[in-house]
């Protein structure tokens, strides 16, 4: 017996639905709050207040929705991955719940970063596409993400869909590192010595202080986001139980 | 029907009796041969992935120029993203024939250890695909006019890249194996984790027709080609399981 | 602030285009995020009701 109670508390109740739908309905109010106000802040500061870069002048104002967007596009299909695993291991149908929720999201974050990049690299580079490493890396995480979304669809049955997804994931994640240090070498091979977009020799303080608060704000905004599309799925799977029966007949 | 009576009789030397002491070694070696013996009963099968490969050598000289100078340049990659296509085009059939008559749930009840028979299926494959492919490839770099200092290092860079790409193509192959439509889908999951393999691959052709050093550049295909032989195989075996079951 | 003027600030020093378009299609994104499974709860909660009802009815 006691060796069965090494994980904490909160690990098992997470494992039920129910008990998830009441506690992201509670939490979400507070993050929606922080997303909001991060990310205000972080605009306003962004876009009015940091100075302008040396070289690249205004158009680096950019990075403070490239960089976040990115950001959030790795750490999403590596919480995709690890709630994956989870599901696969301690069979948690809401494990399986959050991976699926995370996709399109971790998409969209994607196609942000390769957007913002590409309309950043005009004034820089002076094309729209340039095979930069780290917009090819992006472009390389959306079709991962593109595949573990067509595989979940193509899948009737949602348990099946849910534990292939999950295998996916976790090959994907174990080939983002090898991806993105091949992508790195062949981007030197190619080009030496092009110039990085986000790559600084130390910023100052005025404009990586409102980078970080566009990055904490995304990190909540990805919550809101998440928990949204999380209790959709809940309802959805867990339609037969009594719960959501009152659920529905109260509204 | 005579098919059918290989089929069930190599599955019997698989499957074996319980009180039988373990030996990883034979099952593979078991698995292997049982899935030469098929392929040979089907010779048409064998054939086309290398028409294919050929059919795209020929597609770009059509499409771009036929210009000497031209293709060198493109011949590397040319033939690199042919071979990795016309592996992904036979990806789709390596479980589907097991799982449409029922052997392959066979496979995943009998004692032995999947993560060898999955092995054996692959190499198997891969005796199949990847070697006829890595053996034609100096008939499409004469097409394209590699220089003849590249074919060296395009044959060694094939010979260890092809395997990686048939045991991620694998895993792509477990996963759509219960779906009617898994051809296309194979090909959306599998393409993105080819991608290291293609860049290691055609940089070993490129250095070796500059005359550069290629052993750093295989030895990074090695290293790929090692870590997917001692992980491919459980995501496979773990793909199947869920495939069947579901 | 950065700028002198609201004029200054929606130039951009020139690379306003820039700017504007990424900052327009930042917001479309995360608009569609929050929009997207609003309306998905909505239909969900409709269609399920529907379905209770129906099921009601039959019993």
């Amino acid at each position: 017996m006691s060796n069965k109670n090494w994980m904490p508390r909160w690990f098992y109740q997470l494992a039920s639905p129910r008990w998830c739908y009441q506690i992201t309905g509670k939490l979400m109010p507070g993050f929606i709050l922080a997303a909001v106000l991060l990310i205000l802040a972080g605009v306003a500061w962004g876009l009015a207040f940091a100075p302008a870069d040396y070289q690249q002048g205004n158009s680096f104002r950019i990075i403070y929705l490239h960089v976040p967007s990115a950001f959030l596009a790795q750490s999403i299909y590596m919480t995709m991955a690890i709630a994956g695993a989870i599901g696969l291991i301690w069979k948690m149908k809401v494990a399986d719940m959050v991976a699926k929720s995370c996709a399109p999201i971790g998409a969209s974050m994607a196609i942000l970063a390769l957007v913002t990049g590409a309309i950043w690299g005009k004034p820089t580079w002076g094309a729209w596409w340039v095979w930069d490493a780290r917009l090819t890396s992006m472009l390389i995480l959306l079709f991962l993400y593109f595949g573990v979304m067509a595989l979940n669809s193509a899948i009737e049955n949602e348990s099946t869909a849910a534990q292939a997804t999950a295998v996916l994931a976790i090959v994907g994640l174990v080939n983002i590192p090898i991806i993105k240090y091949s992508v790195d070498w062949w981007n030197t091979l190619h080009q030496p010595a092009t110039f990085k977009l986000t790559e600084k020799p130390a910023m100052p303080v005025e404009m990586w202080l409102p980078l970080l608060i566009m990055v904490l704000g995304f990190y909540c905004f990805f919550a809101v986001a998440l928990m949204l599309r999380l209790r959709n799925e809940i309802i959805q799977r867990e339609r037969r139980a009594g719960w959501v029966r009152e659920l529905l007949i109260e509204k | 029907m005579n098919d059918m009576g290989t089929k069930i009789r190599k599955l019997g030397q698989l499957s074996g009796t319980s009180e039988e002491v373990f030996r990883p070694g034979s099952v593979l070696l078991a698995t292997i041969r049982r899935e030469l013996l098929l392929a040979f009963r089907r010779r048409s099968d064998l054939v086309n992935p290398l028409i294919f490969f050929l059919m795209v050598a020929t597609l770009f000289p059509l499409g771009i120029s036929p210009e000497p100078s031209v293709l060198t340049l493109l011949a590397p990659g040319v033939v690199w993203v042919a071979a990795l296509l016309a592996t992904l085009l036979s990806m789709d059939s390596l479980f589907r024939s097991d799982f449409d008559d029922g052997s392959l749930e066979q496979i995943l009840l009998s004692p032995q250890p999947l993560f060898m028979v999955v092995l054996g299926k692959v190499v198997a494959h891969w005796i199949m695909t990847g070697l006829p492919l890595t053996l034609m490839a100096p008939l499409l770099g004469i097409m394209l006019f590699l220089p003849a200092e590249g074919m060296g290092g395009l044959m060694l860079s094939l010979l260890l890249g092809t395997p990686t790409l048939s045991l991620i193509g694998a895993i792509g192959a477990a996963l759509t194996v219960g779906l009617r439509k898994g051809g296309v889908l194979i090909s959306l999951l599998v393409l993105p984790l080819y991608i290291p393999v293609l860049i290691f691959g055609t940089a070993a052709v490129e250095a070796s027709v500059t005359g550069l050093p290629v052993t750093g550049h295989l030895a990074l295909l090695g290293a790929l080609l090692a870590l997917g032989f001692s992980l491919a195989p459980l995501a496979i075996a773990a793909a199947l399981r869920i495939s069947v079951s579901g | 602030m950065f700028f002198e003027s609201f004029g200054e600030f929606l130039a951009m020093g020139g690379h306003g285009l820039y700017v504007w378009l990424s900052y327009g299609f930042g917001l479309f994104v995360l608009i569609l995020n929050i929009l997207l499974p609003l309306q998905a709860r909505k239909r969900l909660l409709i269609q399920q009701a529907r379905r209770l009802r129906r099921e009601e009815a039959r019993s």
